[in-house]
């Protein structure tokens, strides 16, 4: 358990020094700050000082250097538009995200399971073709089409849910929870659905393939000849074992969903770190793009490490204490 | 009353080419504490009674006609809800692979109470009672520890135990067995066979044994069954079937089994069951693979295997006094002769195929030597120096359904070798080539227009031999050639590989679980144990004075086939 955490310690720090190179690298290329910085009526001569005493003039390995000795104490660099803190700004706006995340999440897991079950326990009955049609299509459309529709008949036409913004929130030792008010939750549905959108095909098919493997292995059949009822057969032998799989694929998209969810966020106009982002983009803002980059790789390197811990924990074949073969 | 009746039953499986009838008008009977076999060819139809009985089918087949009934009560066609009642708890199903048919994600614990609550009016107290003492019925030691433990910590043949334990626990009075014990080795096989036989005598159960092991069903069975294309062709008394078989195909397949007693030079009357072609005569001797380019004149063994030692990994750490190993060879040293077939024995993980691969260079072994010709192949540096003894040193692997690329024509299976090697002068010599050895393996040339899918396991085999010998191979290595196949096939790929050996002039390394089958195939036998050469002895005075303990003890287990006149003809 140990070596294979000091394993993953190593590796993760591997992965996190090239994302910050390429992180950094890119800085340079993405425009001039002090154009959206400054106004019209600035002068070269003073253009230039500035960037003197930004320290933009200097070679990018002693910007680099610079850049990494303040990240490894905890700075990741100020914002040029919003003159904070960088990590502040990210940790601020990441609770806004992590519930959209956790919203669309419970989205998939409570539809994707039930749906890819039954669709593979009823091969041939009609919901299941309906099931997988809608699925297809769903696979198509993108996200941010979804939303756009979603917005129109649930907010324009039908006026029943709001279209933008995160509603109330309640402080909660430190953390502003929109789950907890009803107007909060009325503003977490439209969004959480559009983002569960682009996953939710995909765990559907995928809960419905590794079900069928499941449904014809051996043990199902041996478990049938035990004499065992459809219910344990179907929900315990072979659920437990459509699992393994669904998680291993499920942890990896729980990472690209924070990371992504900019399409969502900017239709929504939801306060989140996708949004903070794309600002940050449009303004040049050099520091919250670095970080942010850096930010979702971290998410990935953790989630990642989580999900094998977690499917150690679920699979006895699996020995993560570092047995071979 | 019989403990289970099939009356004229009909399974048909219907697709779009038409359909297809798995088993024709079928009647059987299985008394209280009789053990019944029922053999045949992979496809006769075997299991598919097994599964029609407790109505487990692989959809879509049905059956057409013909009724099925359990102590005088007709269970065919009873509804799902109905059939359940049944399964369990009147009849217990032991299926084929241990590896599989246990959960892997439960523990034994909960798959055996599961079952045991599911068909008995029992606590869970009680469940788990009967638990313990069900593993210790079927010789399982210290059952309150394995029982909270994990399939895959279960070897296959305890496996095998755990699932015999899960469907004997709510008592069934039907034990229908299928293929219990062809997974598993010898030994274990005998101790599997023996309780499911005790069982029967104890318990007054029944049995439907499938197998295609003859040894198996001459020792343990009461009545014998024969199945041919869906067909019941024999039925009766176990001795008497085996002494005086009635059926031609009956005694086709007791021919084919390769026997324990003597060793004969060919397996005769075989061609009953595949229609093989006769072949068409090859002039060895003018004939290209009949050259070899790199005959040289050299008089000491042909290979020499000296001091191999090789282990592998079993449990890394950062600390390398906390690794673990486990050694799959350990000192082996023996030689082969030009022309002799040298066989190796020994139970699964006794690193049999280690030592195939050793030789073959798939691995490179921690010390010792493998000497080709005079030559040390340890020695070779580089990948060029050794390509000329991977081309004269050939394998055949055990199983023909994976060793071969699926999306590849047989000709160019065939044809990839001799290209690889520059062999043939022109595409249209290894067109020539690959046609003469298709013919010659007993396919016609044809087959090479077909993918591996389109044959049968027998037939597979086939290619891979045509293809170990499109190198013009000297040693050609069997690493259990026939363990995937049936009896008849086996019977027909073990005469064609004597026959190409006499041929040829052919070395070969034999590797096989299987005692009969070594006896009839090789000169001189090596016995494998852990790693560990025990014995290499001439194969009659092996079989008769084995000189080992552990030779003795794996001798004495063989199931020795018995009662067969025809073959003394």
């Amino acid at each position: 358990m140990l070596t294979f955490l000091g394993q993953r310690l190593i590796q993760a720090l591997i992965v996190m020094f090239v994302i910050s190179l390429v992180a950094f690298a890119i800085q340079d290329n993405l425009g001039d700050p002090l154009r959206e910085m400054v106004g019209q009526s600035v002068s070269l001569a003073e253009r230039q000082a500035l960037r003197d005493e930004m320290g933009l003039n200097d070679p990018y390995l002693t910007k680099y250097s610079r850049f990494i000795v303040n990240a490894l104490h905890g700075d990741l660099g100020t914002s040029y538009f919003l003159k904070k803190p960088v990590l502040d700004i990210i940790l601020d706006k990441l609770q806004a995200t992590l519930e959209l995340v956790f919203g669309a999440a419970l989205i998939i897991l409570f539809v994707s399971i039930p749906l890819g079950v039954y669709s593979a326990i009823h091969p041939k009955s009609i919901s299941t073709k309906i099931i997988m049609t809608l699925s297809s299509l769903g696979i198509s459309v993108p996200v941010f089409l979804t939303a756009i529709m979603l917005m129109y008949i649930f907010s324009i036409e039908l006026n029943w849910l709001p279209s933008y913004g995160r509603g109330d929130t309640i402080n909660v030792w430190g953390w502003e929870t929109g789950f907890l008010t009803k107007d909060g939750l009325l503003h977490l549905i439209l969004p959480c659905i559009s983002l569960a959108s682009i996953m939710l095909p995909l765990f559907i098919r995928l809960v419905r393939s590794e079900m069928l493997e499941a449904l014809g292995s051996e043990y199902v059949k041996f478990a049938t000849a035990k004499g065992l009822s459809l219910q344990k057969i179907y929900y315990q032998h072979a659920l437990k074992n459509t699992m393994l799989p669904v998680i291993t694929v499920g942890g990896v998209q729980i990472g690209t969903m924070i990371a992504y969810t900019i399409l969502t966020e900017t239709v929504f106009q939801w306060p989140g770190t996708g949004f903070l982002f794309l600002d940050a983009i449009n303004r040049v803002d050099t520091p919250v793009i670095t970080a942010y980059v850096i930010f979702v790789g971290l998410i990935f390197v953790v989630t990642n490490t989580f999900v094998d811990l977690l499917y150690g924990l679920i699979n006895p074949t699996v020995d993560i204490t570092g047995k071979g073969a | 009353m019989s403990l289970l009746e099939i009356k004229n039953l009909c399974i048909e499986y219907p697709s779009r080419h038409g359909v297809h009838h798995a088993i024709t008008s079928l009647t059987l009977n299985i008394e209280r504490g009789e053990i019944v076999g029922v053999v045949g060819e992979s496809g006769a139809g075997k299991s598919t009674i097994g599964n029609a009985v407790i109505d487990l089918l692989s959809p879509p087949g049905i059956i057409s006609s013909g009724e099925i009934y359990l102590n005088g009560e007709k269970i065919s066609g009873l509804n799902n809800k109905e059939m359940r009642k049944i399964r369990g708890s009147k009849i217990g199903f032991i299926f084929q692979d241990p590896m599989t048919s246990l959960n892997p994600l439960f523990t034994i614990e909960k798959q055996l109470t599961e079952t045991i609550l599911a068909n008995l009016d029992v606590t869970k107290e009680e469940a788990y009672t009967r638990s313990i003492s069900l593993l210790e019925q079927v010789g399982i030691s210290e059952p309150k520890l394995r029982i909270k433990q994990y399939p895959h910590q279960f070897s296959g043949g305890m496996r095998q135990r755990v699932v015999i334990a899960i469907a004997l626990s709510a008592e069934p009075e039907l034990i229908i067995a299928d293929e219990p014990t062809t997974a598993l080795d010898v030994s274990i096989q005998d101790q599997i066979l023996t309780l499911i036989r005790n069982l029967c005598i104890d318990k007054n159960v029944g049995c439907m044994l499938v197998t295609h092991d003859m040894g198996v069903v001459s020792n343990i069975t009461d009545k014998i069954a024969v199945m041919y294309k869906g067909e019941l062709v024999e039925f009766g008394n176990t001795k008497e079937v085996l002494d005086n078989p009635a059926h031609d195909y009956t005694r086709s397949l007791i021919s084919a089994v390769p026997r324990s007693d003597v060793k004969q030079h060919r397996f005769p009357l075989v061609s009953y069951i595949e229609d093989a072609e006769p072949l068409p005569e090859l002039d060895i001797k003018t004939h290209w693979l009949g050259q070899s380019e790199t005959q040289r004149e050299y008089n000491g063994a042909l290979l020499n295997v000296d001091n191999i030692s090789l282990r592998f990994l079993t449990k890394d750490s950062f600390f390398a006094s906390r690794r673990e190993y486990v050694q799959a060879s350990n000192q082996v040293s023996f030689h082969i002769k030009e022309g002799e077939t040298f066989g190796l024995v020994g139970e699964s993980g006794s690193g049999k195929s280690t030592i195939a691969r050793i030789i073959a260079g798939l691995y490179t072994p921690d010390e010792g030597n493998i000497t080709f010709e005079g030559i040390n192949l340890s020695a070779l540096k580089s990948e060029s120096e050794r390509r000329p003894f991977r081309r004269q040193m050939q394998m055949i692997f055990q199983n023909p359904y994976t060793s071969m690329n699926p999306r590849m024509k047989i000709f160019n299976i065939i044809a990839e070798p001799i290209r690889f090697h520059k062999l043939a002068a022109s595409e249209a010599q290894v067109r020539q080539i690959v046609h003469d050895l298709l013919d010659h393996v007993g396919l016609g040339r044809l087959a090479g227009l077909k993918y591996p899918h389109e044959f049968s396991g027998g037939q597979r085999q086939r290619v891979s031999i045509a293809r170990a010998l499109a190198t013009r191979p000297r040693l050609l290595i069997c690493d259990e050639p026939t363990s995937a196949l049936d009896v008849s096939v086996q019977a027909q790929i073990l005469n064609l590989l004597k026959d190409l050996q006499e041929e040829l002039n052919l070395t070969m390394l034999f590797i096989s679980h299987d005692l009969p089958v070594i006896r009839q195939m090789c000169d001189r036998v090596g016995v494998m144990q852990k790693g560990t050469l025990l014995e290499v002895a001439e194969t009659e005075q092996l079989f008769n004075q084995p000189a080992h303990p552990y030779s003795q003890h794996l001798i004495s287990l063989m199931p020795v086939f018995k009662g067969l006149k025809i073959n003394q003809k």
